[in-house]
């Protein structure tokens, strides 16, 4: 039995429920964010994200995602490449293994962070002799990005390369190209909306996570905070309408590269990979 | 088609080339403040006037950083390699856990004057406007029906001098300070992990009757919610609460700056660091000061942490060590 054969009211009564629920769940607390950022007015608000700090925290955030995604691109295609074009002993683990970070509470993977890099950690005292600061800065928000941030891209193109199987490679080959050829002419124009769409979400993700970036910044006021985390500082500080400017703009970031995303899907003309 | 890097991306990469690293002018002097919650206010204050003084005198910029955070947490960070050139902590036990690994000197308590604790503080009770539920002490505290917020003192120092407060005045009643302190965490429905999370449980989320608070944390709430709302009520016994503060040897050695960390703290026992502590209702060490100021820091019977409980690590051992005494009383759900 197909949709289409389930009773009109049924499917009415089904969509109206999710309708609802989304809209309690997901458009009502992004309207409170908006509402409460512009309480006292658009002069308190855009203060608020012009003090240094704030400015400070934006830099930060844009920063890491601007390293770690790139790198997550470059990352997640080579791992889904692996995955669907070669067969080769431990590609099941691969396959775990780029899942791993979505099965791990992020702050399991920050945790594991200060425990490499901390001073009472494997690698810490090493890096200290040589004046290598990893914890508590920049490598550390990177790095926990990174990880965190992994299965988006790799998660979004895996299934369309798999679907897409090996044949148009093979014909490739047989013609007389060499593997980069391949990858470049073949294999990434036939899944370039979806990596597209997996590079927004690691995006977004990348610049609203919380969880192992808190555990690894230190929070250093103007140095590594990042938004999300300037955000709770600013409440906890009681100065509400700062925490919600902020809180919106960073809410604005995500909705701008979800609408970028949905803009690429239609303009594609078909569904590009699946939400990660 | 030619697959190439799109517009948006290359815009998206871009626009942190636009923000790019903040100008961090040349020979500016840093150090790092590492913190507890309530302090915000303070250090803001605080490390401003540091900054221009040390300008004043030695005509070098400083920028000081600040970290806050509860403070066995803002500990365990410091000893993980978070790099602060001081601590100002809750406790004296969170710097006793640093020192334990070598990065303070283990005789950092008796290197500033009065315990290095330039400033005091107390546990007092911050209740609903005309106090409905008739809370004056502690015992009426384990009244049926009043329903009280404390963070935790497994992760909260506020919260350990909450509960050391509880148990030495149920001692002064005669009463079995475990028995009642069992029965006052049944009355907490809410454990937050740090002070300033049970204030905003406390104030903004409406939660509970009373919120045994730091004497500061009190009164900047009160600051900010105004007073239509909440009062304070301090009991006739509490505890002299003595946040610690000391320079990170470690760090402070190889950052070169030693001097720096030594002056900001000498400066918090100086008249202008003192009368910033009044500011932000810490009670100061100066008595005069503090005289002056009877009127928000009423007299009351204060016990010690060295008094009352041997010190702070036969406090920690007894009480908050895992299955010691707040183990044994706090079940959660029950």
């Amino acid at each position: 039995m197909n949709a289409a054969e389930d009773p009109r009211w049924l499917r009415a009564l089904v969509a109206a429920l999710a309708l609802l629920v989304g809209l309690l769940l997901l458009a009502l607390p992004l309207a409170a964010v908006f509402t409460e950022a512009l309480r006292r007015g658009w002069e308190v608000a855009l203060e608020a994200i012009l003090e240094p700090d704030s400015l400070a925290a934006i830099r930060l955030t844009l920063l890491v995602a601007a390293i770690s995604v790139p790198l997550n691109t470059v990352g997640g295609l080579a791992a889904a490449w692996c995955i669907a074009k070669h067969d080769f002993p431990g590609r099941r683990l691969l396959v775990v293994l780029v899942e791993l970070p979505f099965s791990v509470s992020p702050v399991i993977s920050g945790l594991v962070f200060v425990l490499i890099f901390g001073l009472q950690g494997w690698l810490g005292p090493w890096l200290q002799a040589r004046h290598i600061q990893v914890i508590f800065a920049l490598p550390a928000l990177v790095l926990a990005t990174l990880f965190v941030t992994f299965p988006f891209v790799a998660r979004t193109v895996l299934p369309l390369m798999q679907e897409q199987g090996r044949a148009e490679e093979e014909a490739a080959a047989t013609l007389g190209a060499d593997g980069w050829q391949i990858f470049r002419r073949v294999t990434l124009p036939n899944i370039r909306w979806a990596l597209l769409a997996g590079v927004l979400l690691c995006n977004a993700r990348a610049m609203g996570e919380f969880g192992a970036v808190s555990v690894v910044s230190g929070h250093i006021r103007g140095q590594t905070n990042t938004m999300p985390l300037h955000v709770e500082i600013l409440y906890n500080e009681y100065q509400f309408a700062g925490a919600f400017a902020v809180a919106a703009l960073l809410a604005l970031l995500g909705l701008v590269t979800l609408a970028a995303k949905s803009v690429l899907e239609r303009w594609s003309g078909r569904a590009v990979g699946e939400a990660g | 088609m030619r697959p190439s890097i799109p517009a948006g991306r290359r815009a998206f990469l871009a626009a942190p080339a636009l923000l790019a690293l903040p100008a961090r002018a040349q020979g500016v002097r840093e150090l790092l403040n590492v913190s507890y919650d309530p302090t915000r206010e303070l250090f803001r204050d605080y490390s401003a006037h540091f900054v221009r003084e040390w300008q004043a005198q030695h005509r070098q910029t400083v920028r000081v950083n600040n970290s806050h955070g509860g403070s066995g947490r803002q500990a365990r960070s410091v000893i993980d390699g978070l790099a602060a050139d001081v601590v100002t902590l809750a406790l004296a036990y969170d710097v006793d856990a640093i020192a334990e690994r070598g990065l303070i000197a283990k005789d950092w308590i008796t290197r500033l004057p009065q315990n290095s604790a330039p400033y005091t503080s107390t546990i007092v009770f911050l209740i609903r406007k005309g106090n409905p539920k008739g809370l004056r002490d502690w015992p009426d505290l384990v009244k049926p029906g009043v329903a009280i917020i404390t963070p935790n003192p497994k992760t909260s120092g506020g919260a350990r001098w909450n509960y050391l407060a509880a148990w030495a005045s149920a001692k002064k009643h005669g009463q079995d300070p475990e028995e009642f302190l069992g029965r006052l965490f049944r009355q907490v429905p809410v454990l937050d992990t740090g002070a300033r999370g049970s204030t905003t449980s406390f104030v903004q989320r409406g939660q509970g009757d009373v919120l045994l608070a730091w004497e500061n944390e009190a009164h900047l709430a009160l600051k900010e919610f105004g007073a239509g709302q909440l009062e304070i009520v301090y009991p006739p016994l509490s505890i002299l609460a003595e946040p610690s503060v000391a320079v990170v040897d470690a760090n402070a050695e190889r950052r070169g700056t030693r001097d720096l960390a030594e002056a900001y703290l000498r400066g918090l026992y100086a008249p202008a660091g003192q009368e910033v502590a009044v500011k932000h209702f810490y009670r100061p060490r100066d008595e005069a000061l503090l005289a002056k100021h009877a009127q928000r820091f009423p007299p009351l019977e204060l016990v010690t942490i060295d008094g009352a409980f041997g010190g702070w690590a036969e406090a920690q051992r007894t009480h908050f060590s895992d299955g010691g005494v707040f183990d044994r009383i706090y079940r959660p759900g029950r």
